[in-house]
């Protein structure tokens, strides 16, 4: 099929304030982690707008490719796949299996990370955005995050937790001053 | 080392903007500083598979999910999930949500003066078929006021949510119907720029499908993103 045949894919719209009623069962039915799973990490985090006023009615999105996945093949859910939303103060968690280091294409590694998708009422297209991890060391020579300026790179790392292990803290600015680095798509 | 190949940016037009003022609740939320280009690697070409164990008996049908029948126009849509190159996407995840026949959410914070029903909530999912066809039996929604501006109704339109080949055709949309005056007046319809792409988000009625003395059907095909040879995880193999 030539070039100018493709079809246009349909455009966005926003998820509106009422996503609950349709998108909330698949947070519910995602499968447990225990807290003492070997792999497993926490992101507790806030969604934030312009002024800082808590965004209480966003989704997130996390992936990571899981090379190796270790549920059963009756598992109607994908391992690398999270989804959340925010309480009336903002505020989310999740947690998942901490991600592989992935290669890109010339081979070089990437750090650990994972791609989110913010959907939110005001959001008439989902944001793309990245988290990485504080206490990775691949952190300094990811391809990604050394493209981006300086001064944003640290709106894409998650914090870790002073008294918990593998938990971790991370703030999505939508707008303003701390705006987190969103990229094009 | 080899020039990485980033994300794709979408046509000029047929995508809404960030930023639009129009919609109130955009001012606050949206970005403003520049969009960084992404490389695409492995983590943007993959994505969830869901599996069948997802969906239960009555999650494509909205008019049998409680002991009696919903208020309103019952109505059937259906459609097919393509990719850019027209294939179909078989076994995209599309969930659904929408208002009743009274414009009316089931939800907390919607405080319209409008009668919830007690046989209706208003959510479904399914996965496409081989051909990429998916199918809901439902009511038709109501139009509703909203606190956008002075007198604002939003059209009647059912929130599709959608998972295709790759993270990157992830698309959350809204389907509208044919003939409704208030699509003109409604600022998230007109978010997106070119007529033609508004026009796609319109269903059509189809009345091949209807069922004579039981119910109207309305067709809406839904390009998402990518082309079917995106490699992606299937869940759990």
């Amino acid at each position: 099929m030539t070039e100018d045949s493709r079809l246009i894919p349909a455009g966005s719209q926003t998820v509106g304030p009422f996503f609950r009623i349709g998108l909330e069962y698949l947070i519910d039915r995602a499968p447990a982690l225990d807290a003492d799973t070997a792999g497993r990490i926490e992101i507790r985090g806030r969604v934030l707008d312009r002024d800082g006023t808590p965004v209480p009615d966003a989704v997130l999105e996390f992936w990571a490719p899981r090379i190796t996945v270790s549920t059963s093949a009756q598992d109607p859910y994908p391992a690398g796949f999270r989804r959340t939303a925010t309480d009336t103060n903002g505020n989310f968690v999740v947690a998942a299996m901490r991600p592989a280091a992935v290669p890109l294409e010339d081979g070089r590694m990437q750090a650990p990370h994972m791609l989110v998708l913010v959907f939110a009422r005001g959001l008439l297209r989902h944001l793309l955005t990245r988290v990485y991890f504080e206490d990775e060391p691949g952190n300094t020579a990811d391809t990604v995050l050394q493209e981006i300026p300086a001064e944003r790179r640290a709106t894409l790392t998650a914090r870790l937790e002073t008294h918990q292990a593998n938990s971790y803290q991370w703030t999505v600015h939508l707008q303003g001053q701390d705006e987190t680095v969103f990229f094009a798509w | 080392m080899i020039e990485l190949r980033t994300v794709a940016t979408a046509i000029p037009g047929t995508q809404p903007d960030y930023h639009f003022p129009g919609y109130v609740s955009s001012i606050a939320r949206s970005p403003r500083m520049p969009l960084v280009l992404l490389p695409e690697t492995i983590t943007e070409k993959t994505g969830p598979v869901f599996g069948h164990g997802l969906i239960r008996q009555h999650d494509h049908d909205l008019t049998a999910q409680h002991g009696g029948e919903p208020l309103g126009e019952r109505i059937f849509v259906h459609g097919r999930v393509l990719d850019e190159d027209g294939r179909p996407v078989r076994g995209a995840l599309v969930e659904v949500w929408q208002a009743n026949a009274s414009g009316r959410y089931l939800h907390k914070v919607d405080n319209h003066d409008a009668p919830l029903d007690p046989n209706f909530s208003g959510a479904g999912r399914t996965l496409t078929d081989e051909e990429g066809r998916y199918w809901f039996k439902s009511i038709k929604p109501g139009a509703y006021p909203w606190g956008n501006h002075y007198n604002a109704w939003r059209p009647a339109h059912i929130h599709f949510s959608l998972f295709g080949a790759g993270i990157l055709s992830r698309l959350v949309t809204q389907m509208y119907f044919p003939g409704d005056p208030l699509q003109p007046l409604d600022p998230i319809f007109n978010s997106i720029a070119d007529e033609a792409a508004r026009r796609r988000m319109i269903s059509r009625l189809d009345m091949d499908r209807s069922e004579p003395n039981y119910a109207l059907a309305y067709a809406w095909d839904i390009v998402l993103r990518g082309r079917s040879e995106t490699l992606f995880e299937e869940a759990g193999r």
